[in-house]
This record gives C-alpha cells, structure tokens and sequence, in this order.
C-alpha cells in the first residue's frame, strides 16, 4: 500500500467538509475518486498533501506523513497536479520543470537531466516549448506542464486534480493516455475527475464522494455498472414514464 | 549655480543614490519572496557602518554579542518548529547555522580587532557579523506569521525596527562615528574631482547588481525564490519551502544592508538611528518600483539620490521634506491607474 488515508477529518471555520474519509491506493494503481462539485474532492487532495490541516491518519509507504510540511512530503514521494495547475507563470518552461525536481538539486546534473528528458519524452510539446514562458501556454499545454513538473520529483505518489478540467476533448484523451502510461511507470496515481466515464476507464478501484462522505467504493468496473452511478455520474437516466 | 556645482551636486547625488539603489533593490526582493516590507533594513545599514568603523578604530564592535543572542533565539525558535519531525541532519544543519556560525565569527572578530587587516578584511568581517543577523530575525520574527496578511507582516518589521534601533543604541551608544575612506585616490576630470569612495559605491553597487542578476537568472535558487515570488503555492507544491526562500532573501538583503553600511561608513557620520532615514529613502525608490521592478526601483533611488543632493544645495532644511514628497505624485499616479487596490493577493 503506497497511500493509506485513515478517518479524515477536515473543516473551513468550524464548518466541516469531510468526514471520516478512508482511501487506500496501492503500489502501480490508478485510483479514482468522483463526485458531484463541492463534495470535497479537492479538499480531500490537499489534506492529504499538507495543503489544508486535517485531522486522521496519513500513512504514505508505511511512514506516518500527518504531521509533516507539504515541502517535506514532497521529499517524502508524493506530488500533486492542483486544479489551478500553480505554475510559475514568469519562468520559461524548462526552468518549471527544472524546479520540479527541486528536491533532487544535490543529485549530479546528469541525472537531473535524464529526469528532464524523461519528461520531456512523455511530453513532446513541452520539449517544443522550453524556452516560452509558462503563462504564455494553452490549457492543454499547462496542464501537461504541470503534470511534467510533478512527475520531476519522481513521486510514487501522483494526485491529479481534474486533470481534464476545461480541455478540449481530443487533449483530454491524449492526458488520460498518458496518465495509464504512468502507472506501467510504477507511479501510483490518485485522480480526481468530474469526467466519471474517463476516470473509470482507466481506473483501477474508485470512490464516490458526495457531501464530504465516501458513499460507495468498489472496483471501477463495478462501479460503472452500478445503478446510482450510472444515473447521477455517467448520465445515461433510467427509462422515464412518458409525460401524460 | 554654475555648471560646476551642479556636476558637483550630481556626482554627490549619483552616488547616495547607488547605496538607495542597493537597499531598494532587496527591499524589492524580500518584498516579493516574503511580502515583508523590510524596515529593518536601515537598522543593517546601521549596524553594517558602525560595525565597520568600530573595527576600522581597533575597536571590538559591540555588534557581536548581538550576532550570538540571535542566533540563539534563532536556535530556539527552530527547534520548536520542528517539535513534531525533527531529523538528525536538520537539527545539526541548524545548530551549525544559529550557534556555530556566530561562535566561529565571534571568536575570529575577538583574534583579529586591533590588528591591522585592511579595508578588505574588515569590510568582509563586518558582512559576516551583521549579515546573518536577518535570517535569524527572519526565523524568530517573520517565520511563525508566514501566512498573515501584509499589514500584519508590516507591524513585525517596525516592531523588529524599533527593536533593533534601540538594541543598537545600547551596543554602539549615542555617539556618531565616521570610518576613513577605503582609498585616498582623487581623479580629476577637467575641472571635476572624483573621490575615489565615490568610485567604489558606485562599482560596489553596480557588481552586487550584476550579481543579482546571474543568482536569478542562473540559479537554481534564484529560480526557487523567483517561483516562490510568483507562486507561493505552487513554489511549496514542488518542495522549495517558504521558511526556505524567506531565508535565503533575509539573507541577501542583510549582505547587502551591511554593504550599504560599509558603503557609506566613510561618506557621513553614521549614528545608531541613521539607518531608518537611509532606509527609507530605498523605500521610496521601492514604491516607485511598484515594490517588483528591480530596474525602475534602482533607477528611482538615483532619482532620489540627485533630488536630495540638489535640494540639500536650495534649501537644506526641507531636503528631506522634498525627497519624499516626491513619492506622493507617483502613488496617486498608481492609485489612480488600478482603483481597487486591495492590499493582499
């Protein structure tokens, strides 16, 4: 078990967001958690990363992660693709991905490199675009680069945040390819989708979150055949009686 | 006013403005890693040219002692932050950076006050001594409000301000002290002299400049404050901590506040609170800047420099009333050109 989040307790102001909240993702794994806006989807990703306090229990690869600073769980293997992708919009592309493997900047320059061209290879366009400034890029091309950026810290652990959030289509199918690519890579993914029917296609195992509570887990075949998701998330409604 | 007084007035004003420049120049910067507006920066001055004049007389600055009592509270307040995930390598990494770092620079400054070590040795030893006195201010002062709002990080550098000046009052006493100039070459331009102090402020600022300029354009920790400057979340979301990046910028700009002191140590007297007005002319040039242009802020703290030279000739008594009156037009021009100034992000 690479990811194993125990009774997750979080809230803004006394108001509460997520309550008791259980996910565990294995070693090379794509899990996926859906569910309606405001579910807590996000929260859920930035508790795990530091980003937000929470109460519960984080354990990543064994290790207890809860008390640490999201600089030192990065250090300790986990990177996260926010929704807002946070790039460093006034720094050209390369110096991005250089200071993604920020972690790694005592490491020899030839292995640093290996690691950019790495990226680089899963993602032709960025190689095209090094030199141009990050906040000159289409939404496509951020969204690559904010995964690239992530990808340089070398984490076992990669959370992506509706990765295909305001993507044309075509782009879309190209992420998702890329991002089961990862897991052949032995990259644990945690991916939080809007897009139900995507995300369970690559899925291994996934989550429904609705109002701050997992109601319904399983495996994402399963899933895509259950009555309630297929209604509220795939958007295929059950046969309507006819209006009179 | 002939044509001679008024090279004379210039030359005088360019190089005041250079030390403005300085100090603009790492207000701007901690300004954007930090949003700290960092009015303990004239104390730096401050103590950087007393400091410097105490080891030009022979004298062991009283500074040090200050230097070691930081340290420790620094010391202090790092292991309290790290209470919860403290590893081997961080604690010693920073019991070397708050208690052995000020030891080893007390005990050389104790060795070597009195002896003879040149401009360049003591200029070096007054860097060493000041310098890392504002990462720890840094760690004690500005570390745990890392998430406020401006105005609060702005009431902690006047506290720090007040502090430091009054803390500088008890180290230095009430007297003022003026250092003797690095070299006593005079160079002559047709009727100009040039003093050669005033060739080496303006070299001095012009490479630290340089420097700047290739530490981020080059590095990759010029990069990481950059993206700290740029992205605060996105900076922590690759691993470049924000303790980090505060750190690294507090540091410069304590380099380059104890620069500016050495800098100006020959030029005037300097007294335990003559950093503030110093400082605070760098502010202006700052504000003109927008507090994130570095050329703009560099080239309005010449501007500041010239006006106050020349307004020192018309009318000495307001030249202070005239230099900042100058930044009233520039923040109605900004006021006016974004309406809805909100103070944070």
């Amino acid at each position: 078990m690479i990811l194993a989040a125990t009774g997750l307790h979080v809230g803004y102001g006394g108001a509460a967001v997520l309550h008791d909240v259980s996910i565990q993702v294995g070693r090379g794994q794509i899990i996926t958690v859906i569910g309606p806006n405001g579910a807590g989807k996000t929260t859920l990703l930035n508790a795990i990363m530091g980003v937000h306090e929470g109460r519960g229990s984080l354990q990543l690869a064994g290790k207890d992660i809860g008390r640490l600073p999201v600089e030192a769980r990065v250090r300790a293997g986990m990177s996260l693709v926010p929704e807002k992708r946070e790039l460093f919009g006034s720094l050209p592309v390369e110096d991005n991905l250089r200071l993604g493997g920020f972690r790694f900047r005592h490491e020899p320059a030839l292995a640093r490199r290996r690691q950019l061209d790495e990226v680089y290879a899963l993602f032709p366009r960025l190689r095209e675009r090094r030199k141009q400034l990050a906040g000159t890029l289409s939404g496509g091309e951020r969204q690559m680069l904010a995964m690239g950026r992530a990808l340089m810290s070398r984490p076992d652990l990669l959370m992506l945040d509706e990765p295909s959030l305001g993507l044309a289509p075509l782009i879309v199918r190209e992420i998702f390819t890329i991002i089961a690519d990862l897991r052949a890579r032995s990259v644990a993914i945690l991916l939080v989708e809007q897009n139900a029917r995507a995300a369970l296609q690559i899925a291994n195992y996934g989550y429904v979150l609705e109002t701050g509570r997992v109601t319904l887990q399983g495996a994402s075949a399963e899933l895509a055949a259950d009555p309630r998701v297929v209604e509220t998330y795939l958007g295929i409604a059950k046969a309507v009686p006819a209006p009179v | 006013m002939d044509a001679d007084i008024a090279l004379i007035l210039l030359q005088d004003g360019v190089v005041n403005g250079a030390v403005y420049a300085l100090l603009a120049l790492s207000l701007v910067l901690v300004f954007s890693v930090t949003r700290v507006i960092l009015i303990p920066q004239g104390e730096f001055v401050a103590y950087g040219a007393l400091t410097y004049a105490a080891l030009d007389a022979g004298k062991v600055p009283g500074s040090i002692w200050m230097l070691g009592l930081l340290g420790v509270a620094a010391c202090l307040a790092g292991l309290w932050s790290m209470r919860h995930h403290a590893s081997r390598g961080a604690v010693l990494r920073l019991l070397a950076g708050t208690l052995l770092l000020p030891a080893v620079v007390i005990g050389v400054t104790l060795l070597l006050a009195g002896r003879a070590i040149g401009v360049a040795g003591e200029a070096v030893l007054t860097v060493l001594i000041v310098a890392p006195m504002a990462p720890y201010l840094y760690d004690i002062a500005f570390k745990p409000l890392a998430e406020a709002s401006v105005l609060t990080l702005l009431i902690a550098a006047v506290g720090t301000h007040l502090a430091l000046m009054g803390v500088g009052l008890v180290l230095f006493g009430p007297e003022g002290f003026r250092a003797t100039a690095f070299s006593d070459a005079v160079l002559s331009i047709g009727s100009q002299t040039i003093q050669g102090q005033s060739i080496w402020v303006v070299a001095s600022t012009a490479t630290t400049m340089l420097a700047l300029y290739l530490f981020f354009g080059f590095t990759l920790f010029g990069k990481a404050l950059h993206a700290t400057a740029v992205n605060r979340l996105g900076a922590r979301l690759v691993g470049i901590s924000t303790a980090l990046s505060g750190r690294i910028a507090f540091g410069l700009a304590g380099v380059i506040g104890a620069m500016g002191g050495i800098l100006v140590a020959p030029l005037t007297t300097v007294y335990y609170d003559s950093g503030f007005l110093i400082g605070l002319k760098g502010f202006v040039a700052a504000i003109v800047g927008g507090m994130v242009s570095y050329p703009l802020a560099a080239l309005a703290a010449v501007l500041v420099g010239v006006v106050e030279s020349f307004s020192t000739f018309w009318a000495s008594a307001f030249k202070e009333v005239i230099v900042f009156t100058v930044i009233l037009p520039v923040l109605l021009v900004r006021s006016l050109r974004s309406p809805v100034a909100e103070d944070e992000e």
